[in-house]
Order: C-alpha cells, then structure tokens, then sequence
C-alpha cells in the first residue's frame, strides 16, 4: 500500500502532471455521463409519458409505478440471477483457457483466436443461432434423443422458476429459461476473460514462481498461493468489466428469446427501451435507469472500497 | 529531461487530437429530402427506391433513404423518437395510420395538417372515406397512405386441407372442429411464433374482432366501450383454447417460421397479417391457390384490419417542398402501383389497377372495398402507452392463461392511457 | 515425475483443446452452412444439415449491401481504439503510480462512467452533438466511443500497472527522469499486454456498436452495423444473408485478434526488473 504514498503533500510537478492528465477525461465525462445522468433524474421526476414533453414535477411516481409492475419485479430477478451466472461462468471458463494456453503450448496463437472469435460475431445472428440450437424441439436436443436421454430440457422455453418462492407479484428464484441465455452469453464473453487473464499470466515473474518450485511447491500449492494471489487485479478487472456488460447485455438476448414467457428472460435494459420509444413513456423508463445506476452502485462502491484498501498492489 | 518535456508535449498533442479529429470528418449534405422508415427487407426496399427513382427524376432532388430496420421498427421508432425530441426531425417518416403513434405525433404538435394537398391532389374522392377517417383527427389530415395491408388473415396449407377434407373454418366453433381432427392426425393445428410477442396481439385482436363484431370492436379500441364486457373475457377464452392447439415453441419462433412450418405441412394454419403473402410467393415460391390458401379468420367476413404505412409533414422542417413533392408522389396513381407491386402489398386508392397485383391481392382489394375497416392493437390501432401495457400484459397471458388477471391488465391500461 | 507421464500429460492437454476448440466452434458452424444455403433450404427442422451444393450468392449479396459502409467503420473504429488506448493508458499510469488526495474518488468517478445505460441518453446525446456540429458524422462518433471507452480502458490500465512494482518508479526517478520520462521508458514498454487487451475489448464494442451508429449517423456515414442489422431485422428475414453478413463483418475483428494476440508476450515484467 505504501507504493503510492511518498510526497502526498508537498506540491510537485509530477503530482501535478497527474491531476493535468486527468482532467480532460474528468471534463468529458462530467458532460457525457454525469450531465446526462442528471437529466435522466430530472427526466424521471417529470410525468413526461407520452411523445409531449412535460415539465410538470411529480415527485417520485415513476419510481412507485415502476417498481410495482410485474415485469419490472421479474427484471431485478432476472438480472441480479444472469449477472451472477455469467460472472461466475466467465471465470471459470476464461481461467481455465488461459491455464491451458499458458502450458507453453503449439499453435497457442490458432486456438486463443478462436476462443476470443465469438465476440466478433453480432448478437444479431448469434442471438438467432443459439434460438436454434437450444429450441428443445429442433436443436442440440435431437443430439441429447439419439444418446438415448429421456428428460429432455426445455432450454429458454422453460418457464420454471427454482425454487421458487412468492414475493412481491412474481416468483422469486432461478429462472432455468435464463440459465440456457447465460450458455450463450458465456460462449460469446468468456474468450475476453480468457484474454485478460492471459495477459495477467504473463505478467507473474517467472522467478517468483521458480522460487516457489525450489522451495518445493507442487503444482497445485504454486497455483493457489502464487498464481491466484497475483491475478486478483486481473479477476477485479473482468469482474467490473463483466458486470457492466452485463447490466447492458440486450441485443443477445433481445435477438434469442426476448422477454420470454412471462417475463422469465427479460431484462431491465429490453423493459427501459420499449417503456421509452415503444411506449413513449419517457420518465419511466428514466426511471428504470436511475433505479439500475443505484443499485449497481450499491453493489460496485462496497466492492471497489474494498478492493482498494486491501491494496491492489500485491 | 529535455526529453520528457517532448514527450509531454506530445502527450500533450494526442490529447488535442482527440479534440480536433472530429473537426475533420465530414458534414452532412444540405438541401436533401430524408426519408425514414423501416423498409429495409428485400422487397420493401426496392419498393421504396422505385418511389425514390420516381421523386428524383420528376423534380430532380436528391433523397437520402434512412431505412432503419429492427423489430416490427422498434430500432427505427427510437431513432425517430430521439430525433424528433432533440429537435431534428427527417423530412417524412413512416408511420401506421391509426390512432397509434401518428395520433401522438399530431398530438405533441410535432406534424402539419396536409388538407390543402388533398384539395390540390384532388384525394379527397381518391381515398375511401373509411381510410380518411383513420388518419383524420379534428377534422385535419395528418398523412398520405402508400399501401394497404390485411391483419385478419387465416392461411392454411391447402394439401392437408384437401386430405381430411376440411374447408377454411368460417366460425369459431368449425375452427375447434377442424383443430380436433388435425391434432388427432399428428398435424400442428395452428402454427404460432411469438417472438416479437406482437404476433399473439395480433391474434387475439381478430379474436376479438370475431367475437364481438366490428362495432363494439371499435368501441372498445376507440374508448367508448369498457374493456370489463363479457365479449373480451370470452375471446380470451377463445384465445386460451386456441393456445392449446398450436406448437409448443412458439416465444422461440419468428412469425415467417410458423408460415414454413405451414407450407412444410408441419401445421396447418396460421394467423398473420398478409405480409405472409409476401414470404409465401417470394422467399418460398408458392403459387396463390395451390401452394397456399387463404380466409378472414373465422367471424370476421366483412371486415378488414387495415395496416397502412403512411407518411407526412414533420413540424419544424427548414423547407417543406421536398416533402411536399414527395408525398405528391407517394399519394399518385403512377407512384403507389409503381410501390406496391413490388412490396407485395396493394393500393389503397380507390382507382387502382388491379391488372397489376396478384390474385391474393385483388381479392383483399375487393374486401378492402366494401368491408368495415378497423385497426389492430401493435399495428397503429392504440396509442403507444396502451399498446405496451397490452403488450407486457400479453406477455404473461399466453403462457399463464389467467383470464381475469388479463383482463384486469387491460382495463388498467386504457384507464392510464385513455383510448379515446 | 516420469517422461512417459508428461507425454501422457502434453496428450491429454491437446485432447482437451482440440474438444474445447470444436465445442466453441458449434455456433460457429451453425453460421457457417447456414451461410451458405439457399434461403428456401434454411429451415429449423434441418439447421445441422450441410447445404446441398454450395450457394454463395448469400455472400455476394451479403457484401453488395455491406460494402459500402465498411469504409465507415475502419475510419471509425481504429482511431477511436487508438485514442482511447492511448488516454486510458495515461489516466491508468496517473492513478495508479501518482496517487494524490482524492485519487481514488476521481478513479471511482471515471469507474462509474461505463455503466451508465447508453438507451436511456439517446436524447441528450443527440442535442449535445447536433449542438458542437459533429451530428451525423464519423468524428461526432469516435467522440462518443472515446468518451465512453475511457471508463473500462482506464481500468484495465490502472489494474495492469499497479501491479508493476514501485521500484520501476523509483529507479526513473533515481536516472532523473520525471513522470512523464517513467511512463515513457519504463511503463510503456512494460504496457503491451495491456494495450492488447484494451485494444481487444475497445475495437470490438466500436465495431459491433448499433446503438451509436443508427442514432447518430445517417447514410452514407453510417458503419457497417446498421447496414448488418438491416439486413437481419427486415420484415422477412432472410437467414442465409444475416449469416453470411455476420461472418463478413466479423473477419477485421477477427484479424485484430490474430495480429494484437500475436504481442502475449512471456516474461516482459521478468526481463525489465532484472535489467
């Protein structure tokens, strides 16, 4: 943690060249996203419902009218249970890549293209594809037939929710529908995770790990007391990355189920984008944004506090 | 340290390019018409470029077709809707005609009254007072129809009609008859996709229409009637055992596959508008008649869902002669059986030349004529609030089956957003 | 360990590959025949079928639409990659290595930027852009994608760098060398791996960005996303077209991937602490 703390007081040029690189960023961004997220507030607290703009303030109605709709309740369900899956996924699956690739390996190149390669195809069409192949009736499921299973799933069609408690309107649990969504997601996202840890692989000194072998550590010790212990940064990386495109995942799943039967895949990013340009319920779906950005911070600013403290030095 | 000061300045530099690489990219034209819609499909497109080519060679302006393409124009209506709030509005827009969004449009003061084109055009004995009065609001005319387009059509596979000897159901309850002997062969009686969820809207509304009749439906979709009558309960009714006679896949499925599942002889039926004309002839090759059958979904003879696109005069425009010139195209004989050919829809003009559709066509040509017109919810039928409620409202309904629910749904709605 | 049980090792690893490879590849060839079938033959029922006889007049007729807005795109999304890098690389080498009072605050400010939910702003986007003159060009878009890069490339850099040990600091500082001589010699060689991965993650989101492109672009500027989802959101859509235009419009991020994977390097923090 002392790594950036000498002269914290005293005036000096360097620290000032510090503040001077910053600034344009901050001017920029104080305009693209903090002017435009105090519109949206302002927006949100106004009944403009329909395409006539309106100033007329009405407190915090929106909020009410929106938290009380089905659809929304089954929104913060369905967002809260894709985030974590698809974090938890792309972990696992871009660590595991990239302790693969990292063996020294032939052709490391060919095969960590093609691990990153679904990112580069449109949601538009692998939206369409994996509708395809997870249709219980057509897809991967006549493969599953031939090897003789008999309970066939029912992939986004489900409409099953576990385990599934009753709170608010809606029923509270893990939508399975979503769990086929979260499949497609992580084929198509965990090629980036595989690509940071790849490049925080390769910034572990080899000496540390050599001093570590000399003393005697197994593979599986050198993994878990050295490599995990260095990848923190990297892991915090992909985790906030990750969760922003997570919050925002849309053309995916608007292009391979979209809201789902009863709602059961749909996300608070489809219900702001239809309240606002299907419905021309603008401050609505302002609204919708407000109630995001709140809760992601809640989640984000505990989580970043923490993580700086703990020094990310390491 | 001479060369860290360079380096600072050219860090310095890049940071100034980010602000002047902008300045150099290029600016958008002045003085052409913008066109937008969400005309991109094959035909669509090449329908509206022959209106293009029409307009730029009779007045010799320059049009910039912004064809924005996405689900049922929800992409396009984004574009559009930021646009017209942020103040930059395209020239002429498409919109269905309707009490949907071209009556919000009117109403956020953001379209100018064509009345006096109409004199001038001499449309006002053109058009067929029934259609005027679906674009007519306060005795103003806001837009001019390009096409006509049917939403309360059965389409059937005339093969699997002919081998159980079955005739296009005419009621509700030759429908179930008809349904029943299929589902006993092992053929899907009703195809149904979902996807868009629009599509079960659709659905519904000529269940609806064939429940209650064309009057008390326009009673309903204009606000004079409550949406708490008997007649909704017992077309959800309808509509839930409809729902147990079609595939089971159907949120997977895109409207145009439950069509092929049709024409491959998986089911039976479809309900869609007659945009399916279009896939059936084009995408599949199908002849009218022997490839592919047709009826008004059973109740509903006599009357036509009508789904028309229209376009009009935007407010705030810097220039309105180009739009004006446009539309004076859009609304001629010459343009709309120039368009409406190749898009696979027909001409709502009363003088049409029938020699130039297709025998589907002609025949929804003559209904057109005669019959009561009405609107489809999701098509221009209600306004934007209500649509969407209806929409989220359907949304749970077509798995859950819970009527009063549904219908408790739909009255909430048109309380918070009045039809009338 | 015996030599027979590393063999035994190095095999199974490249089973495990090879079956991941083609487990990844599955959509992939989905795309693929679906590609090239005609459209007719795309149907549910025989999506894993090969096409009989090869169609490629999917392709053709995917570039003829594509074509024209590809240009769009390259003028966009490489200089909008570069820019961004190169800002984020700074922001990321300040916040990490010069901590100041507030530091953290300004990187959590700069941190909270990539979430904000890009539909929700359209509006006030638009109004800001038509207002600086830089609606409906290609310029107005590489200032948006900068602007809303800079969260995620600022903390890719930031976690990079603080990894890299304070010593690098202080061995500049000890040569004379002062912030902006540190960043110069010693941080910005050490960044490759980081540039990679920022390059990686911002040139794919600007090249498949729809959102920004449709809203704020009209023809003939616009990238070659909207001219893609055109093509896929019609009213009949036309599956083996949608396919084959996906494919096209993924080949220059794919070629990215290939020349930016190529700078994985082993072993650079290794080499630089020893020298």
């Amino acid at each position: 943690m002392q790594a950036g703390a000498p002269r914290k007081h005293r005036f000096s040029w360097d620290t000032f060249s510090a503040v001077a690189t910053l600034i344009p960023t901050l001017l920029v961004l104080g305009v693209f996203v903090y002017g435009f997220i105090g519109w949206s507030v302002y927006v949100s607290l106004t009944n403009w419902n329909s395409l006539i703009p309106s100033n007329t303030f009405v407190g915090l109605q929106n909020y009410l009218d929106i938290l009380q709709t089905y659809r929304f309740q089954s929104d913060l369900r369905n967002i809260v249970v894709f985030t974590v899956f698809f974090i938890v996924g792309c972990l696992v699956v871009g660590l595991f890549l990239a302790l693969l690739l990292d063996q020294k390996i032939r052709a490391e190149g060919f095969f960590r293209s093609l691990f990153i390669f679904p990112m580069a195809i449109s949601f538009v069409s692998t939206g369409v594809v994996w509708a395809w192949i997870l249709n219980p009736n057509t897809g991967v499921n006549l493969i599953l037939k031939s090897f003789g299973m008999k309970h066939l799933p029912e992939w986004f069609l489900s409409t099953v929710i576990i385990p599934n408690f009753g709170l608010g309107q809606i029923d509270v649990g893990i939508p399975l529908a979503l769990l086929a969504v979260v499949i497609a997601a992580v084929w198509q996202m965990s090629g980036f995770a595989m690509a940071v840890y790849l490049s925080g692989l390769r910034g572990i000194s080899d000496e540390i790990k050599e001093a570590a072998r000399i003393d005697g550590a197994g593979a599986w010790r050198l993994f878990f007391a050295i490599t995990l212990p260095q990848l923190r940064g990297t892991t915090t990386t992909i985790i906030i990355i990750l969760t922003a495109a997570s919050l925002k995942i849309f053309g995916l799943i608007y292009a391979m189920t979209g809201s789902g039967q009863e709602f059961v895949t749909d996300m608070p990013s489809m219900n702001m984008f239809q309240t606002t340009f299907q419905g021309n319920e603008f401050a609505q779906g302002a609204a919708i944004a407000i109630i995001l950005l709140l809760l992601l911070a809640s989640f984000i600013i505990p989580y970043l506090v923490s993580t700086l403290r703990r020094g990310d030095e390491a | 340290m001479k060369r860290s000061r360079i380096i600072a300045a050219g860090a310095a530099a890049l940071i100034a390019l980010t602000a002047t690489v902008p300045a150099l990219a290029a600016t958008a034209p002045k003085g052409e018409l913008q066109i937008f819609s969400w005309w991109t499909g094959v035909s669509s497109s090449k329908a509206l470029q022959s209106l293009i080519n029409i307009y730029e060679h009779e007045y010799h302006a320059k049009v910039i077709n912004e064809a924005v393409a996405g689900g049922a124009g929800s992409n396009a209506k984004a574009v559009l809707a930021s646009r017209m709030e942020a103040g930059n509005p395209p020239g002429t827009f498409q919109v269905h005609g309707g009490n949907g969004s071209l009556l919000s449009w009117v109403q956020a003061n953001d379209m100018v009254p064509l009345n006096s084109l109409y004199k001038q055009e001499g449309w006002y004995k053109v058009f067929p007072k029934s259609l005027l009065n679906l674009i007519t609001f306060k005795g103003k005319i806001y837009g001019v129809p390009v096409d006509m387009q049917r939403g309360n059509v059965l389409w059937y596979n005339p093969q699997i009609f002919h081998k159980y000897h079955l005739t296009a159901p005419k009621t509700f309850a030759e429908f179930f008859h008809d349904a029943a002997i299929l589902k006993k062969h092992g053929i899907t009686p009703l195809a149904l996709a979902n996807h868009g969820n629009w599509e079960a809207t659709l659905l519904y509304c000529d269940v609806l229409l064939g429940t209650v009749g064309p009057e008390k439906y326009e009673d309903l979709m204009t606000g004079k009637m409550s949406w708490n009558t008997p007649g909704v309960k017992s077309a959800a009714a309808t509509f839930t055992k409809m729902m147990s006679y079609t595939n089971s896949d159907f949120s997977a499925l895109h409207w145009s596959q439950a069509d092929q599942m049709v024409a491959q002889g998986k089911a039976a039926m479809n309900v869609m508008g007659d945009w399916a004309q279009g896939y059936f002839t084009t995408d599949l090759h199908l002849k009218p008649g022997s490839g592919f059958g047709w009826a008004p979904t059973p109740q509903t003879k006599g009357s036509f869902a009508a789904v028309t696109d229209v376009f009009g005069l935007p407010a705030k425009l810097k220039d309105n002669t180009p739009t004006l010139n446009f539309l004076k195209v859009l609304g001629s004989e010459k343009g709309q059986d120039t368009f409406n050919p190749l898009k696979g829809t027909f001409s709502p003009r009363l003088d049409a030349n029938p020699a130039k559709y297709d025998a589907y066509s002609r025949q929804a040509m003559q209904s057109y004529k005669k019959d009561k017109l009405v609107l489809i919810i999701g098509q221009g039928g209600a306004n934007p609030g209500f649509t969407n409620a209806f929409s989220n409202a359907m949304e749970i309904f077509v798995t859950n089956h819970n009527i009063p629910n549904f219908v408790s749904a739909i009255q909430s709605a048109a309380q918070s957003n009045p039809l009338s | 360990m015996s030599i027979v049980w590393k063999r035994t090792l190095r095999i199974l690893l490249y089973v495990l590959l090879i079956a991941l490879a083609l487990l990844y590849l599955v959509p992939v060839y989905v795309v693929l025949v679906t590609s090239l079938k005609t459209n007719s033959a795309v149907s549910l029922s025989q999506m894993w079928e090969l096409p009989h006889g090869l169609s490629f007049s999917s392709i053709l007729s995917a570039w003829a639409q594509l074509g024209p807005n590809f240009g769009n795109s390259f003028e966009l999304a490489i200089p909008a990659t570069l820019i961004s890098a190169v800002i984020g690389a700074l922001n990321g080498y300040a916040l990490s290595k010069w901590k100041f009072r507030g530091s953290s605050v300004i990187f959590f400010l700069i941190l909270f930027g990539m979430f904000i939910p890009y539909q929700s702003v359209l509006i006030p986007l638009l109004k800001v852009l038509d207002a600086i003159g830089l609606y409906n060009t290609i310029g107005g878009l590489i200032l948006v994608h900068v602007v809303y890069g800079l969260p995620i490339v600022t903390l890719i850099f930031r976690n990079y760098f603080a990894a890299i040990p304070y010593d690098l600091v202080e061995a500049g500082r000890i040569d004379g060398t002062g912030y902006w001589g540190v960043f110069t010699y010693i941080f910005l060689p050490l960044s490759i791996p980081g540039f990679v991965v920022a390059g990686i993650w911002q040139f794919t989101q600007i090249w498949n960005n729809f959102l920004f492109a449709v809203s704020l672009t009209n023809p003939p500027n616009q990238p070659v996303t909207v001219a893609l989802v055109n093509i896929a959101g019609s009213q009949t859509v036309q599956w083996n077209v949608q396919m084959a235009s996906a494919l096209l419009v993924s080949i220059p991020t794919l070629i990215v991937y290939i020349l930016l994977g190529k700078y994985f390097v082993r072993g650079l923090l290794a080499g630089s602490v020893k020298g």
